[in-house]
């Protein structure tokens, strides 16, 4: 495998002036994909956001290196023309923007209105490439819009907000497929050049996609890392609730 | 039609109203203005028109070079009509005077979906020396390429007095592009047009119009369209350039059942522009429909952004969409949309916004790896951007590139 190629160190999170996330640290190599449990609430989205750069997402402490490169301070359109790209669970409206505006703007040139077609296509969105962003919508429609735009980004890291969320199972197969393809699921491991950071609450997705590292998120802090299947196993049999008491259990252990 | 009405009673209502302001707008001083310029030379060939000219006409829309995609042109510069022409049969084109002087007939429609007396600018046009363009569909014929028509304000200081009036015969299909526009970039003018829309049973037309004028110009259009049965009238207002002052509420009225009237209007407003522009309809006859679309930019200037639609019969429809982007500077945008029922059974509904590019939506395309200033240019673009049903492609595409044109400026 390959290095490191992306490093959070003791990164610490607030949103207007309160602080979420404290002292978290991930790293993360090409080729894999990890995924980020973790009751409502406990700060999954919060990462995810301060590592694209929002600028309410306020980074207090630590840095994120990318590739090589101190990123903690780079403006949001840097990090994602740097090779960061987020699938985002409740996109905004852009009315009068068109899909088809969305997705060539996302392949920033490189190539056009084919692959625009073949990419809409793929998303069974061919229909949807003269609607409005995200204007009405449906839960499905919208997380397959916004994986096709990654297809046209291509990002390195894509950071994705709960990709089963308000979807069906018809819908759920079809994003699977697609999540693949921008994770290079079809290459073969050490040829991957991609990384994907995956928050699920359900963990549903991960019958679709597979992934290396799992963490479990509570209270804005990393509290295990491991296997991922091993840990939805735990999470599905015993809650949550158990993860939050384990995660007590040990803070108190260490003082 | 309605009674014939003599000549001398429009200039009676018109002496009696020379004075009187108008409902919406500043009051202009009609005084400052000069109300006649020397005789402009009549041209056969437009294309040998001033290349200034043409450039500036080009701008708004009017293309002199190459005629092969107009169905016939018409030029004023000033008061004078400098040249008139028809590529198609079934279309005429000529000067409102010309046309006077042609058919007797046409006295039944002068001032009848416009009343002489509305206001001092109505009156004056009544009571000074004007001209204006004649345009008529003949029954059942129909129209592939607009017809195009340039309202040029040439001489400094200049009140243009323009009587326009557009027949379109029973079901017939017309499409009009008109651009006004001035010579200068700097001196003032004043443009005062009447426009009468006569929609007969059946017929169809589109009216394009782009405003392309200067600074120091004010602008006071006052339109009327009477849309019969079966009929559809579909207007597209673009003004993208600064202006000093333009006031203006076309209304079109629907007598005959299941008329159909559209408004689209763009309106940017530069620092130094008072606009205040309203579309209005009337659902007089059951079964009528309308749609009312406008999008607001202000850049500093200020903009009201009126609507109205009235239904008095059955079964009719009507709805109203005003947006506002306040997108930098010192500008306001009043949205007014009005809606007036007066009896059950019609369906009327309106939305109105006012308000900045949301910065999550800034984000939301800067998380996609375009710049601040592309993702603005983006929603910007996509914000002017009005889907208009039932204009031809060429037209839409014309429409389009003039309102691209602008978001130079405006960036």
């Amino acid at each position: 495998m390959g290095d490191v190629a992306l490093s959070i160190e003791q990164l610490s999170v607030e949103v207007e002036g309160r602080e979420i996330l404290h002292n978290i640290n991930l790293g993360m190599k090409l080729g894999e994909t990890h995924v980020l449990f973790g009751p409502n609430g406990s700060g999954k989205t919060t990462l995810l956001m301060a590592l694209m750069g929002f600028p309410k997402y306020r980074i207090t402490k630590g840095k994120i290196i990318f590739k090589g490169q101190d990123i903690t301070m780079l403006p949001l359109d840097e990090r994602a023309r740097l090779g960061i790209g987020m699938s985002f669970q409740r996109p905004p409206v852009v009315r009068g923007v068109k899909m088809r505006d969305m997705v060539a703007a996302c392949l920033r040139g490189r190539e056009q209105e084919e692959s625009i077609s073949q990419l809409a296509e793929k998303a069974d969105l061919a229909d949807f490439l003269d609607r409005e962003m995200n204007y009405g919508f449906s839960g499905g429609e919208i997380k397959r819009s916004e994986l096709m735009q990654l297809l046209a980004q291509r990002p390195t890291l894509t950071l994705i907000d709960e990709p089963e969320s308000g979807v069906d199972l018809v819908n759920i197969a079809l994003i699977g497929e697609l999540l693949n393809s921008l994770l290079e699921k079809d290459c073969p491991i050490p040829e991957r050049r991609c990384m994907g950071l995956i928050i699920t609450h359900t963990g549903h997705i991960l019958d679709y996609v597979n992934a290396r590292t799992g963490y479990v998120m509570c209270n804005g802090v990393i509290g295990c890392e491991g296997d991922s299947r091993e840990i939805l196993a735990t999470i599905r049999e015993k809650g949550y609730q158990e993860c939050i008491q384990c995660f007590l259990r040990r803070r108190a252990s260490s003082g | 039609m309605a009674e014939m009405i003599s000549p001398e009673t429009h200039k009676e209502k018109a002496r009696a109203a020379a004075a009187k302001p108008a409902a919406f707008g500043e009051d202009i001083d009609l005084g400052t203005y000069v109300s006649s310029a020397e005789e402009q030379p009549y041209q056969d060939d437009p294309s040998k028109l001033p290349a200034r000219a043409k450039e500036r006409m080009l701008e708004a829309g009017v293309i002199l070079d190459d005629p092969s995609q107009r169905a016939g042109t018409f030029i004023q510069m000033d008061n004078a009509p400098v040249h008139s022409s028809v590529r198609q049969e079934g279309v005429e084109v000529m000067s409102v005077s010309q046309a006077l002087e042609k058919y007797d007939w046409l006295s039944d429609y002068w001032w009848q979906a416009v009343a002489v007396d509305t206001d001092k600018y109505t009156a004056n046009i009544e009571l000074n020396q004007h001209n204006g363009y004649f345009i008529r569909a003949l029954p059942g014929y129909k129209t592939i390429y607009p017809v195009q028509t340039c309202l040029y304000l040439a001489k400094a200081r200049l009140a243009q007095n323009v009587h326009n009036i557009i027949i379109a015969e029973e079901n017939s299909e017309m499409h009009i592009i008109t651009g006004c526009t001035t010579a200068s970039n700097e001196e003032a003018g004043l443009h005062l047009g009447v426009s009468e829309f006569y929609i007969k049973k059946g017929a169809k037309v589109t009216f394009t119009m782009i405003h392309s004028w200067n600074p120091e110009v004010a602008v006071r259009p006052r339109t009327g369209v009477m849309i019969e049965e079966n009929g559809l009238f579909l207007s597209n207002y673009v003004l993208t350039k600064p202006v000093r002052s333009l006031q203006m509420y076309p209304t079109a009225r629907c007598v005959g059942e299941n008329a159909v009237v559209r408004f689209n209007s763009i309106l940017v407003a530069a620092p130094g522009s008072t606009l205040d522009v309203g579309s209005r309809a009337i659902l007089d006859a059951k079964g009528a429909k309308t749609e009312i679309i406008s999008r607001a930019i202000t850049t500093g200037g200020s903009i009201v952004a009126r609507g109205y639609i009235e239904g008095n019969a059955p079964d009719v429809k009507g709805h109203l969409e005003c947006r506002g982007l306040i997108l930098m500077g010192e500008g306001t945008i009043h949205a007014i949309p009005e809606l007036k029922g007066t009896l059950a059974g019609i369906d009327l509904s309106h939305e109105a916004a006012v308000g900045k590019i949301a910065e999550e939506e800034v984000e939301y395309l800067m998380a996609r790896g375009l710049t601040r200033s592309e993702a603005t240019a983006t929603i910007v673009r996509g914000f002017l951007r009005v889907d208009i049903e039932g204009l031809p492609p060429l037209l839409s595409a014309e429409l389009q590139r003039a309102i691209e044109a602008s978001e130079k400026d405006l960036m």
